[in-house]
């Protein structure tokens, strides 16, 4: 019986990996692949705390599914605008992005 | 040890293990098959967990959908076998003592805190989903399944709109001439 604290331990690393990601990465889709990682380590967290101290409730369930379906929706528009930004600039980098800054 | 905990942390340590290959890896066409791999790991963690719905769910939706969109657009963008610029050693250092440091205060507040299973079974039958996801009393899920299916219609016109090539139209010549004479007054003033 593996107790849900080692579960909890998992996606927890599981974040700060795609935060580090986060941190060091500099191409865009990198980037976004980093936050496809942190929240694929929610969605653990929100099915464990509903099987585990919830079992009679379907909370959780639900919002994963809905985490998910936006996730989706997430990463479609983030790639439209990548796709748009590299038509524009030739770069992904986000360091190249700047015409807003100044 | 049982065969359940050897096949958890057997898991556990395929998911970490691939996503450092993921953040890590030289070149990004690798490092999204690390991640498509990452997925896949946390799919078969949900089918550890006996939550089927959701395993299912994950695989089609991540694995067939958001790295396919992933892997397309890195191809739309640049040379897939390009090697990305390695980040710099400061940075890389200060984002690994981050997440060191957060990982440490975030794990040891799990450890301590003492979860209670609450030991019954637990009931995630697909037409048990399916009826809550219709339901508007105060177990039912209706509005937000509502609200989620426009978001989603909103985020494809979105993503068509933003990502469709416009044709070149020519630039007003006027806007960009009457800027400098509209700088200068004041800067003569100033």
């Amino acid at each position: 019986m593996v107790s849900i604290s080692h579960i909890l331990l998992l996606s927890t690393a599981l974040f700060f990996i795609g935060m580090y990601g986060l941190f060091t990465r500099r191409n865009m889709i990198a980037m976004l692949m980093s936050i496809e990682l942190i929240l694929n380590s929610i969605n653990i967290n929100f099915v464990a705390f509903n099987k585990y101290l919830w079992p009679g409730r379907l909370d959780g369930i639900f919002f994963t599914i809905f985490i998910i379906t936006i996730a989706a929706a997430e990463a479609a528009i983030a790639i439209a605008i990548i796709i748009n930004l590299y038509r524009s600039q030739l770069s992904i980098d986000a360091e190249d992005a700047t015409e807003l800054k100044y | 040890m049982e065969i359940s905990s050897i096949i958890f942390y057997l898991i556990a340590a395929f998911i970490l293990g691939m996503a450092l290959m993921a953040v890590t890896a030289k070149q990004i066409f690798r490092s999204a098959i690390w991640l498509l791999f990452t997925l896949i790991g946390v799919a078969s963690l949900y089918f550890w967990m006996e939550v089927e719905f959701i395993a299912a769910v994950q695989i089609v939706v991540y694995v067939g959908g958001i790295v396919v969109l992933i892997i397309f657009s890195i191809f739309l963008t640049e040379q897939a076998s390009k090697d990305m610029p390695p980040p710099k050693p400061a940075r890389k250092l200060a984002a690994a003592l981050a997440v060191l440091l957060g990982l440490a205060f975030a794990g040891s507040l799990i450890w301590q805190y003492g979860f209670q299973p609450a030991g019954a079974a637990f009931d995630n039958e697909v037409s048990r989903i399916g009826e809550a996801m219709l339901r508007t009393d105060a177990d039912g899920y209706a509005l937000p399944f509502e609200a989620v299916s426009i978001l989603l219609l909103a985020a494809m016109v979105g993503a068509i709109v933003i990502a469709i090539k416009h044709e070149k139209k020519p630039v007003p010549q006027a806007a960009e001439q009457e800027a400098p004479e509209a700088a200068s007054p004041i800067t003569e003033t100033a």
